[in-house]
């Protein structure tokens, strides 16, 4: 944080010569110190479980990229190569896949919290874009990634998203071509696919360098919102938090340890167990579970180019959430009306994941003369984009907050306050 | 008045993350409109610490060499894997599967086309463990036209390949001989089948009560050598034997996975309660 002051003393002669010319054991040491409010719940836990994702995912794809081949008569054959003969594939193939989607689950949790604590509110507003940023990297990489294996879905997956860009007015098909490397997904893609799948998560950790930075700048946001004024209501980040990181990471790597152990498949589709085949169409083409919601937007209308550019606006409006939320107050514990709508707003996202599932003509729900899952998408979409557009900028005008605590550390002591804290 | 607003809300959530996780469990449609109720097998390998029926694998096996064979490949399986560990025919004095007794003699049952080093001559020579299993049709032009139209889809990997899995698998070998619905329209070659998606299939009812005569399987149970009689060959038990070997095929170190699975949750589970009581003692003086 700003105005941190750094306790780091070089203890030998070696750490001293070092700490002159590049102060790095210091930069590990203030960030040990760093003075964080002492009320983060465990929902604060989710920064530190998805710079693990990123690592697993990181070293578990270095190794598998040595054992796979990226052409289409042998990518498919390989990855099975992996899971049957490569000493430990078995394991390290499950933990990527799967590690995709727990990367996914955390990062939908982290943003969730963003959003219901006001994380993005001044000063956190670039901190919050550069998360968007990462995010943004995060779905490409895994929609280059989930191509890869070269089954069934990885194909026509490709086929459909690239299909996006031909979509675009006048430079339509020609960017379509540039990007696929010819008429249709071939080699070429695929060659090209892979190499990008490789570049980009290094793009994501520099990105979570420049996040960190930013976070370490501008000091972690707390539940209540509250910035800490005084010495009691900040604590040294270790222990107190290395530890409570530890705790939730280990809850959240035995779910991770569930699936890859015993429900490897249960987050893909089993068409992806099929080689790919350009000639045969699978009855229902479907993203991964992570890119659901977003592909009930693209499908809730008819046009093809307005369902592509909703479905990009729909993250385009994170990006510019700063300056749409208008009120003043960080956390919605303290904001009576906006708490109900994002509690609805957070139903309606699970709503259009269920939409994405769906086939767009087949009935949802069973009401009057039956609710199909496209005039749900349509509903939810609609919600999606007025809660950022009017519910979150009208509210922060006419809404009237309850009293906040003066501090955080009032608010954790209440009266005792006045008592010496710890 | 508010706070039931909350609630409500709150209760909408739930619903909604119970909706679409629901979406997860496993749906599958067989035939668009059939009466077909699908029949759940209760696999060996179900479960967390379900395992492999190493006699019902070994028997697959056969019903796999002895019929679908005929047609049905298995790409990427190679005659080693029958003696690894987790397969049917791993046996501890052969840790290296190639010196494996059971898979030299399945391996020289099948004819690999080879070229002869010395004259540059195709020729056909008897499989050895290193072998794959070879392709049954030159190509799949030959493997159409051998099938009226129709390509025998490679075996290896499909009970993970199709939704429903293993009781896919079985099903789809067990639902024929039914009356097919009106409105279906079965051309030359074709059968009624409900559980293939449409509910016609290409493939001729490949099973029949005694087809094939199973032999007794000799297992080695801690040192003694176990005689596990041959069961009748019916449709069913056949179905069942080929799918517990096409499973094994599909995921053949499952039994590994799962036991280092175990360990792993374990080993997890005790860390977390340190971890969580390592946080309480940090924790113990400060209020938060």
């Amino acid at each position: 944080m700003a105005g941190h002051p750094s306790t780091y003393e070089p203890q030998y002669a070696a750490t001293r010569w070092l700490d002159q010319r590049l102060p790095v054991i210091r930069m590990g040491a203030d960030f040990m110190t760093f003075p964080s409010p002492r009320n983060l719940n465990y929902w604060w836990t989710f920064g530190g479980i998805l710079s693990l994702c990123l690592v697993s995912q990181i070293i578990t794809g270095i190794i598998l990229a040595m054992h796979y081949v990226p052409h289409v008569d042998m990518a498919f054959d390989s990855v099975q190569r992996i899971r049957r003969d490569v000493p430990f594939g078995w394991l390290l193939q499950p933990m990527h896949a799967v590690g995709a989607s727990m990367f996914f689950l955390a990062v939908y949790v982290h943003m969730f919290r963003g959003l219901y604590y006001g994380s993005y509110k001044a000063p956190r507003e670039l901190l919050w874009i550069l998360g968007c940023v990462i995010y943004l990297v995060m779905m490409a990489t895994a929609f280059l990634g989930y191509t890869l294996p070269w089954g069934q879905m990885s194909f026509w997956g490709a086929t459909v998203i690239t299909g996006f860009f031909g979509a675009v007015p006048v430079v339509g098909e020609s960017l379509q071509q540039w990007l696929l490397g010819g008429y249709s997904v071939d080699n070429a893609t695929l060659n090209r696919f892979f190499a990008l799948h490789y570049l980009l998560p290094f793009v994501i950790a520099g990105v979570v360098g420049l996040h960190i930075w930013a976070l370490h700048h501008v000091g972690q946001n707390n539940p209540i919102g509250v910035t800490p004024k005084t010495k009691t209501d900040t604590l040294a980040f270790h222990p107190f938090y290395t530890v409570k990181d530890a705790f939730a990471l280990c809850i959240f790597l035995l779910i991770f340890a569930y699936f890859i152990f015993y429900q490897p498949d249960a987050l893909g589709h089993s068409d992806n167990y099929i080689p790919a085949d350009p000639l045969k169409t699978p009855a229902h083409i479907v993203p991964e579970w992570y890119f659901l919601p977003f592909y009930a937007i693209l499908r809730a209308v008819p046009d093809k180019l307005a369902g592509i550019l909703l479905m990009f606006a729909a993250i385009v409006v994170l990006f510019v959430l700063p300056w749409l939320d208008t009120s003043k107050v960080r956390s919605m514990r303290f904001r009576p009306v906006a708490r109900p709508f994002f509690f609805v707003f957070i139903f309606f996202c699970f709503i259009l994941g269920w939409c994405g599932a769906g086939n767009p003509d087949d009935v949802a729900v069973p009401i009057g003369k039956g609710l199909t899952f496209k005039v749900l998408s349509q509903i939810s979409t609609a919600y999606y984009f007025a809660y950022f557009l009017i519910i979150l900028p009208i509210l922060g005008m006419t809404e009237k907050a309850k009293e906040r605590p003066v501090s955080i550390t009032k608010s954790v002591l209440g009266d005792h306050a006045a008592a010496p804290a710890e | 008045m508010k706070l039931t607003i909350n609630k409500i809300a709150l209760a909408l959530s739930a619903f909604a993350v119970l909706a679409s996780t629901s979406v997860f469990g496993v749906s599958y449609a067989a035939g668009a409109k059939s009466e077909y109720k699908m029949e759940h097998v209760h696999w060996h390998f179900n479960g967390p610490r379900g395992s492999y029926d190493r006699a019902a694998v070994q028997r697959g096996y056969q019903v796999y060499r002895e019929i679908c064979s005929a047609c049905h490949a298995l790409d990427y399986l190679s005659f080693r894997h029958l003696g690894d560990k987790g397969g049917p025919y791993y046996d501890k004095a052969y840790k290296n599967p190639n010196d494996n007794p059971y898979v030299k003699a399945f391996a020289a049952d099948w004819t690999i086309k080879d070229i002869d080093s010395e004259t540059g001559d195709v020729i056909e020579r008897p499989g050895t463990p290193a072998d794959k299993f070879p392709s049954i049709f030159d190509n799949d032009a030959a493997a159409r036209a051998s099938n009226g139209g129709a390509l025998p889809p490679d075996l290896s990997v499909i009970v993970a390949a199709r939704g429903g899995g293993a009781d896919y698998v079985y099903n789809l070998l067990t639902a024929y001989g039914l009356d097919a619905p009106k409105d279906l329209k079965l051309t030359g070659g074709l059968y009624y089948n409900p559980v293939m998606e449409g509910g016609a299939i290409a493939m001729a009812p490949p099973l029949a009560d005694e087809l094939i005569e199973y032999a007794p399987i000799e297992v080695n149970d801690h040192g003694t050598i176990k005689t596990i009689p041959a069961p009748v060959a019916t449709v069913e038990q056949m179905a069942k034997d080929v799918t517990e070997f096409l499973a094994w095929s599909a995921d053949p170190k499952m039994e590994q996975r799962k036991s280092l699975g175990f360990a792993t949750m374990i080993y997890l589970l005790i860390l977390s309660v340190l971890l969580y009581f390592s946080y309480k003692a940090v924790w113990r003086d400060v209020e938060h």
